[in-house]
């Protein structure tokens, strides 16, 4: 939409407010912006994010990749990646690297569908 | 860990190899941004600073700082040089002469397409426009300049990008390998990279989150706006939007605002009246964002190839900065709008930053703005109701989602004006569009630093709560055990750092010389010409006299009219291949001088006698004083009988007063150049001395900032001297030669 500059019209309801009340008016609204965002966020996760919990579980970036990749395809992403290697780390009381590593094999995936249900 | 390599030599070159070696254990010693500490009121030789912090122990400073003591005064704020080779092996060392300069804050930019790369890549490939961002090169970058630091004696913050969609991954594998300040900006992806705006925003949440508990600073991206703008003048509402949005959600997910900066730059430049257009925005900005830090960038939006052009307009964005302020101060290099910025440009933006700031310390004292002003007052007012509004509309229209899909963003309209021409993505589309999936009511992630909901098992919600932390559950993670951090090397055998530095490996062992601008061994070099022919006839002309010179991909990398008919200044870069052994050169020794009590005691027993003058018609005698004078440590200070007879002596006068004064040496100062001066008048008091048989009886002695000591030796003189000398040198210079002739 091409609009030509009508500020002087559509400003007559900020004409009166002090500058500290255009200042918090203008964060106001800022924080009303983002907080649908912060919501979608702390909901959802994505592939990236489930490699950097793995990541942050000690496991290197290419068997992050491959693990993450097979829960995606198995629509695991939702419960968790870190959760999936965490329920076969304790089934095999190995650490993380070494339960992503055999994942990344694939080893143990009959675990991760006892406890979900098997692939989508 | 303090590493196992030697401190830094400041004459040995960085060992690039050895720093290669052992890179797996390598691990950075701190985590998190530093600032500069401030020294108010900071002495040094005869000045006072107002805004400068402490200083370093070892630096080049300012070209004119010998006139100072050499003093090397480093302002109150950090200042950035953003490095782009391509190559992590000759990154580092340009970081090294960026440091000497006065840089802290080392940004690494990154290669073309990495954004769009999902997930981590590993090992030292080549980049383009920027290295591949990978923990390898991060970890050879923090230990070079964790030894390069040591050197300079202040902590350097080294910077990269937590964009695209590795953001996450990016974040953790910079939490742990100490690096200190990274931009993220949900808005850049989602503008500049289209990827997927439910995926950016997602994803920025988590990464945001993680850089936060490794005190990682942020820079935002807005000032990618400024320079996509069609009229950057009137994007300004937008960036306020755009600063905001990132500032608001960074907060939201658990950043502290001193650790979030705002990448601002003045917009415009001239000729527009630029100052007075961006000073009212860079004023609003500042009272907007005031809990928040401010990375002051500069423009490059309006960025030709004219380096001269882009330094004015770069001291004129710093002016900007200490008229109002300014937390880290970024340098973009004057030739950046040519080509990717090579070495020296690096230097010569940071020292444009430095000089700018130290030449403008405590200028705000004297010269306020004026708030009061009514131009600066109402467009202050004005650019703050803008964004309200335009804030307001968005959010009518649906929130920022809606907002993007409407194009509201980077509209060559002043907002609530529009043009149409905005960037419009779509919610359902771009790069990795449909792959954020709902966490389910059992999602766990038994890591700490995680954002977002997370069903841990009870008693590990961490310390906050007095309960265990969440990755005791998996026997810690790598944010809180540092000795759990994997490492990859290489997975390419062929692109990598170590086959690259192969091929330049015989220069390296022999030691050989080639000239660089880039990468070691490129054989680039700048040719600056004037050519009295039009721009396209001498551009033509240009490449010839290239190859002419056996330069091989010439490139006019830089043109400027002088005059349509007249001629054109040109700046040529080509290849020349060509290698020096330094061990084959010729370089005279410098002259060493005497102590002073040798001095003294010689000049006492032989009553030594000069006479000196500025020669021809020469006004000038600073220089001359420079010499002679006691209070400058001239010739005086060892009690030579000095007669001083001027400037625009004749020679004959010079000569006749040597004689009559029984003078053992004759000084004559010579900087008019024009027209051969400086040698006519050498040969001629050279031919006087001897027509008056007094040659063998007298030291001639020429100086001048265009004399060297082997063309006045040529043209007759027992010696030259040049910029620089001082009064130590041709005292030195007079005694030694005196013994040596038995005078």
């Amino acid at each position: 939409m091409v609009r030509p500059d009508t500020f002087h019209e559509v400003r007559a309801h900020l004409a009166d407010l002090t500058d500290e009340q255009l200042e918090a008016k203008f964060w106001e609204l800022s924080n009303k912006v983002v907080e649908p965002l912060v919501e979608l966020a702390r909901t959802h996760t994505s592939p990236s994010i489930e490699r950097s919990v793995l990541m942050r579980m000690g496991i290197d970036s290419r068997t992050c990749v491959a693990v993450v990749a097979e829960c995606e395809k198995r629509g695991l992403l939702g419960h968790g990646v870190g959760h999936v290697v965490y329920i076969c780390m304790q089934e095999w009381k190995c650490d993380a690297p070494e339960a992503a590593r055999r994942l990344a094999e694939g080893d143990g995936w009959e675990i991760v569908d006892a406890k979900w249900g098997g692939a989508r | 860990m303090s590493d196992r390599l030697p401190p830094l030599d400041p004459n040995v070159k960085l060992d690039v190899e050895a720093l290669l070696d052992g890179l797996e254990d390598y691990r950075p010693r701190r985590h998190g941004w530093t600032w500069r500490k401030q020294v108010p009121g900071q002495k040094m030789y005869e000045f006072t600073y107002h805004e400068t912090s402490e200083p370093v122990e070892r630096s080049i400073p300012l070209p004119a700082a010998h006139y100072f003591e050499n003093i090397d005064p480093q302002p109150d704020c950090v200042i950035t040089t953003e490095i782009a080779s391509g190559r992590p092996e000759d990154d580092i060392r340009r970081m090294r002469m960026a440091a000497w300069h006065g840089a802290d804050h080392i940004m690494v930019i990154r290669t073309a397409g990495q954004s769009h790369i999902d997930g981590l890549l590993e090992g030292t490939p080549e980049g383009v426009g920027g290295i591949a961002v990978t923990r390898k090169q991060c970890r050879l970058s923090r230990r070079a300049l964790d030894l390069i630091e040591d050197e300079v004696g202040r902590p350097i913050n080294y910077h990269s990008y937590v964009s695209g969609v590795a953001g996450p991954e990016i974040a953790v594998m910079f939490a742990e390998e100490g690096v200190n300040g990274a931009h993220q900006d949900p808005q850049y992806n989602v503008l500049y990279r289209n990827i997927n705006m439910y995926r950016s925003f997602v994803d920025a949440a988590v990464a945001k989150h993680v850089m936060a508990a490794a005190g990682i600073l942020q820079i935002d991206g807005a000032h990618n706006a400024n320079a996509t703008a069609v009229k950057a003048w009137k994007v300004m509402p937008e960036l306020l939007v755009q600063h905001a949005i990132n500032c608001a959600y960074s907060v939201a997910v658990g950043m502290p605002k001193e650790n979030i900066a705002l990448s601002t730059v003045p917009p415009d430049a001239a000729p527009a009246p630029c100052m007075r257009m961006d000073l009212p925005y860079a004023i609003a900005l500042r009272d907007l964002f005031g809990e928040y830090k401010m990375r002051a960038q500069q423009n490059t939006r309006y960025m030709e190839s004219d380096g001269r052009d882009a330094t004015v307009s770069h001291v004129m964005n710093l002016m900007i900065s200490r008229l109002t302020s300014a937390d880290i101060q970024s340098t973009i290099t004057p030739d950046e709008g040519r080509n990717v910025p090579w070495h020296y440009n690096n230097v010569a933006a940071v020292d444009t930053a430095k000089q700018s700031l130290l030449g403008m310390d405590g200028l705000r004292e004297m010269v306020k703005v004026d708030r009061e002003n009514p131009e600066l007052k109402s467009r202050v007012r004005e650019i703050k109701e803008r964004a309200v509004l335009f804030l307001e509309a968005m959010l009518k229209d649906g929130g920022y989602f809606a907002g993007v899909e409407d194009a509201y963003f980077v509209d060559s309209g002043e907002y609530p004006e529009t043009n149409d021409d905005g960037i419009a993505r779509c919610s359902d589309g771009g790069v990795a569009e449909g792959t954020i999936v709902p966490r389910a009511d059992d999602y766990m992630a038994p890591v700490c630093h995680h954002f977002g909901e997370n069903h841990l098992p009870e008693g590990f919600r961490g310390r906050a709560f007095e309960e265990d932390a969440p990755c005791d559950l998996i026997g810690g993670c790598t944010l809180c055990y540092d000795t759990k951090v994997p490492f990859i090397d290489e997975l390419d055998p062929t692109d990598n750092a170590v086959m690259r530095l192969m091929q330049t490996a015989d220069d390296r062992e022999k030691g050989l010389i080639r000239p660089e601008v880039e990468w070691a061994g490129d054989g680039i070099v700048a040719v600056t010409m004037f050519l009295p022919a039009g721009e396209r006839v001498a551009e033509a002309a240009a490449l010839e006299l290239g190859k002419a010179m056996n330069l091989t991909d010439c490139e006019v990398i830089h043109k400027r009219v002088m005059h349509p008919a007249e001629g054109t200044h040109l700046e040529l870069k080509g290849r020349l291949d060509v290698a020096i052994d330094p061990a084959k050169l010729v370089i005279p020794e410098p002259p060493e001088v005497l102590s002073d009590e040798e001095i003294r005691e010689f000049v006492h027993d032989h009553n030594l006698r000069v006479v000196a003058a500025t020669v021809g018609n020469d006004e000038h005698s600073v220089g001359m004083r420079e010499i002679i004078d006691i209070k400058h440590g001239g010739l005086e200070k060892w009690s030579f009988g000095v007669t001083y007879l001027g400037t625009s002596v004749p020679i004959e006068k010079v000569l006749d007063a040597a004689i009559e004064h029984a003078a053992s040496a004759v000084l004559i100062s010579t900087i008019i150049t024009h027209g051969d001066m400086h040698r006519i008048q050498m040969e001629k008091l050279a031919d006087l001395a001897t027509e008056k048989g007094v040659r063998d009886k007298l030291l001639l002695i020429a100086g001048g900032t265009q004399v060297t000591d082997e063309l006045a030796r040529e043209w007759g003189m027992d010696a030259g001297f040049g910029r620089r000398t001082k009064g130590l040198d041709v005292a030195s210079f007079i005694v030694k030669t005196m013994r040596e002739r038995g005078l």
